[in-house]
C-alpha cells in the first residue's frame, strides 16, 4: 500500500467570531463591557468544519470542491497547521504543508527578486542554492522585467505566478494550493499543470482547491466533495463525483475538452 | 469560501450558526455523507498516522529544535533586515538620509525644549553630547519595541504562505534597528568630537554595552511581538508606553545629578532614584555615555574618593561652573561595575524569558 502523506482524523474545525452579535463595537458598548467585567464582545461559533476523515497517499492530486462556504479553504489551512482543531481529532502530516492562498501577498514593499530570494530563505533553503535556483524561479513565474520592481505594483495574476513559483521551487513534501492559479493566464495554466505533476512524481501530495471544475479534473486523481463541513462525496472517480456536485448544484455540465492536456 | 483577510478572527460569514448539526440536504444525494470508496484503514487513524511517522500538523518544535530552525534562517533573517531597511525609504525623496535626519531633528527639538527652555540639563557638564547619546541609545530600544509589537500582524500573509520559526520575524526587524543605531553611531561620533570630546579607548566599551543592549532589544521585542500579535491595543498603546519610559530613564536629564542635588524629588526619595537608576534603558544609556563621554565618564558620582564639603558643593551649587563637576566626589547610587553587571543581567533576563514566551505561541500566530 502507499505511504500516506496526510491523515485527518475526525477534523472539527470551529472559528470563533468576536464581536459579531448585537454588540456593535462602538466606544461606549465597548466601555460598558469593560466595566461588567465581561470578556469580549459576544462571541459567535461557526462550526465550519464538522467530523472530517480522510487519508491521502504520496502522489495523490486531491482536488476539494463544493460552494462558497463549504470550507474548503478551512480544510486546507487546518492541514497546513494554520488553524486548530477542536479536541478529539487532528491533522497529522508528513513534514510541513506549504498553503498557496490568493490573499497572501508576501512582503507587499519589496521586489519581486527580493521576494524570491527571501521566500527560499524563509523556507530553510542555504544561500548558495538560492543563487543556483534564482533564475529558473524568475523565468518559472513569467513576470518578466517586472521581478525589479516592488510587488505591490504586480497584477493579481502576476503576483499569484510569483508566489507559486517561489513556493513550488523547495520540494514541498506536500503542497496545497487554494485558487491561487484561478487568476493566471492559460499559458502559466499549462505550466502549473505540469509543475503540480511533477511534484506528484517526485513523491508529493498536492491538494488543489479551485472552482474550475474543468482545472480539477485536469489535474487531480481524486476529489473531495464537501458541503457545509462534511463530505459528500470522495473517491478516484473524478469526473462522475464532478458530474454530480454539478447537477446538485444545478450548474451547468462541464464540458470536457482533451486539447490542454 | 473566501479567505479571511486582514482581521484574524474572522469567519466565514455564510455558515449559519446553528447548534444542531442539522444539514439541509436539499438538492444533495441520498446517500451524502457516507463516501464508500474513502479507502480508509481499520485501525484508529491517529495511531495508523503516527504509524506511519506522521506528525500533528499544528505540533509545535521542542525548545533547542525551535532555536536550531531560527540559527539555520539566520540568513533570512538578516536578508529581511538589510531588504526592508532599504525599502523603508524608498519612497521618501531624500531616501535613506531620513535615517540621520530622524534622530538628529529629535535632538534639535529636544535639546530646544529641555535644554534651553526647561533646563534639565542642570548639573550636567556637557549637556549637548549628553543629550545626543541618550536619544539615540534610547532610539533603539523605543524603536525596536514598537515595531515588534506590530510586526506579527504587518506579517499575516507572509506566515500565512510560508512555514519558518516565526522568531525570525520580531529579530529581524530587531536587526533592522540594529543597522540604523549604527548610522546613528556614526553621526553621534561627529557631533561628540566636534564639540571637544577627546577620542579614547575608553569608545571601545560602547561595543559590548550596545552588544547587551541588542540582546535586551531582541529579548523584549520577542515578548512585545507575542503581545501584540494577541491585542491590536498594545499596539495603540506603545507609542505612549515609550514616551513615559524615556521620560524616567535620563535620557534628557542626568538621574545621577538629581539625586544628589539638593531640593530635588529624587533627592528626597532616595528609593525612587534607585529604581530609575536600574531601569534597563536608564542602564544601557548610562553605560554608553561612560563610555564615549569623558565628562561623565570622569565626573559620574563615585570616580573620585568621597569629600563630602566638595560633595555638598556640588548638591547646592549644581550650575555653577567651578562646582559642576565636584559630583565625582559624592557616594554613586550604583557603581560602574555594578551598571554592568545590572546590564548583564538584564539581557539574559530578556532574551531567555523573551525566547520561552513567544515560542510558547508558535503555533498560534497568524491563526484564525
Amino acid at each position: 500500500m502507499a505511504e500516506p502523506m496526510v491523515v485527518v482524523d475526525n477534523l472539527h474545525v470551529v472559528y470563533r467570531v468576536y464581536g459579531a452579535g448585537r454588540d456593535r463595537g462602538t466606544a461606549a458598548t465597548a466601555l460598558m463591557r469593560m466595566v461588567r467585567r465581561q470578556r469580549r464582545a459576544s462571541i459567535r461559533e461557526v462550526h465550519a468544519i464538522r467530523g472530517i476523515s480522510f487519508v491521502a497517499y504520496r502522489g495523490d492530486a486531491v482536488g476539494v470542491i463544493g460552494r462558497n462556504g463549504s470550507g474548503k479553504s478551512t480544510l486546507l489551512r487546518a492541514i497546513a497547521g494554520l488553524l486548530p482543531a477542536e479536541e478529539g481529532g487532528g491533522v497529522y502530516t508528513d513534514g510541513h504543508a506549504a498553503l498557496l492562498g490568493v490573499n497572501a501577498a508576501l512582503l507587499e514593499d519589496l521586489t519581486g527578486a527580493k521576494n524570491i530570494t527571501l521566500g527560499c530563505l524563509a523556507m530553510g533553503m542555504p544561500p548558495r542554492e538560492v543563487k543556483q535556483r534564482f533564475q529558473a524561479i524568475a523565468d518559472f513565474s513569467g513576470v518578466g522585467d517586472f521581478v525589479n520592481l516592488p510587488m505591490k505594483t504586480y497584477s493579481t495574476g502576476m503576483g499569484s505566478r510569483l508566489r507559486f513559483a517561489i513556493a513550488s521551487a523547495k520540494h514541498q513534501n506536500i503542497l496545497l494550493i487554494d485558487e491561487a492559479l484561478a487568476t493566471g493566464d492559460a499559458q502559466f495554466r499549462v505550466r502549473s499543470q505540469e509543475r503540480i505533476e511533477e511534484l506528484r512524481e517526485e513523491a508529493g501530495t498536492v491538494f488543489l482547491v479551485a472552482h474550475n471544475l474543468r482545472h480539477v479534473e485536469e489535474t487531480c486523481n481524486r476529489v473531495i466533495w464537501l458541503e457545509r463541513g462534511e463530505i459528500v462525496r470522495m473517491g478516484e472517480d473524478v469526473s462522475g463525483i464532478i458530474d454530480e456536485y454539478v447537477e446538485a448544484s444545478g450548474g451547468e455540465p462541464v464540458v470536457r475538452d482533451r486539447a490542454l492536456t | 469560501m473566501q479567505q479571511p483577510d486582514s482581521s484574524r478572527l474572522s469567519g466565514p460569514g455564510s455558515l449559519q450558526t446553528d447548534v444542531s448539526p442539522a444539514i439541509d440536504r436539499a438538492g444533495l444525494p441520498e446517500d451524502a455523507g457516507l463516501p464508500e470508496d474513502a479507502g480508509l484503514p481499520d485501525e484508529p487513524l491517529a495511531e495508523f498516522a503516527i504509524d506511519h511517522g506522521l506528525k500533528l500538523s499544528s505540533a509545535r518544535p521542542p525548545a533547542v529544535e525551535y532555536l536550531r530552525q531560527l540559527w539555520q534562517r539566520r540568513h533570512f533573517i538578516s536578508g529581511l533586515a538589510t531588504a526592508l531597511n532599504v525599502s523603508m525609504y524608498t519612497e521618501a525623496r531624500l531616501g535613506q538620509l531620513w535615517q540621520v535626519l530622524t534622530p538628529l531633528l529629535n535632538v534639535a527639538v529636544y535639546f530646544l525644549v529641555f535644554g534651553e527652555l526647561l533646563h534639565t540639563s542642570r548639573g550636567v557638564p556637557d549637556y549637548l553630547p549628553f543629550l545626543v547619546t541618550g536619544v539615540f541609545v534610547y532610539n533603539f530600544t523605543q524603536r525596536s519595541f514598537i515595531i515588534a509589537s506590530r510586526v506579527m500582524n504587518d506579517s499575516l500573509p507572509l506566515i500565512r504562505v510560508l512555514h519558518f520559526p516565526r522568531a525570525s520575524l520580531p529579530l529581524g526587524y530587531v536587526l533592522i534597528e540594529l543597522q540604523q543605531l549604527v548610522v546613528s553611531l556614526g553621526v553621534l561620533v561627529i557631533i561628540v568630537l566636534v564639540s571637544g570630546e577627546p577620542l579614547s579607548w575608553y569608545w571601545l566599551l560602547a561595543i559590548p554595552a550596545l552588544i547587551l543592549q541588542a540582546l535586551f532589544n531582541a529579548g523584549g521585542g520577542l515578548i512585545m511581538a507575542r503581545w501584540g500579535a494577541g491585542f491590536d491595543d498594545v499596539s495603540q498603546l506603545m507609542p505612549f508606553i515609550m514616551r513615559t519610559w524615556m521620560y524616567v530613564s535620563g535620557v534628557l536629564f542626568s538621574i545621577q545629578s538629581l539625586a544628589l542635588i539638593h531640593g530635588g524629588l529624587l533627592a528626597r526619595h532616595p528609593r525612587l532614584a534607585a529604581a530609575l537608576q536600574v531601569n534597563p534603558a536608564a542602564v544601557f544609556i548610562t553605560l554608553v555615555r561612560n563610555a564615549i563621554l569623558a565628562s561623565q565618564r570622569l565626573n559620574q558620582p563615585g570616580a573620585a574618593p568621597y569629600n563630602a564639603h566638595r560633595c555638598g558643593l556640588y548638591a547646592s551649587f549644581p550650575d555653577n561652573h567651578s562646582y559642576v563637576t565636584f559630583s565625582k566626589f559624592c557616594h554613586p547610587v550604583i557603581s560602574e561595575p555594578g551598571l554592568w553587571w545590572l546590564g548583564v543581567g538584564w539581557a539574559l533576563a530578556a532574551i531567555i524569558i523573551g525566547f520561552f514566551y513567544f515560542w510558547s505561541a508558535e503555533t498560534r500566530y497568524g491563526r484564525g
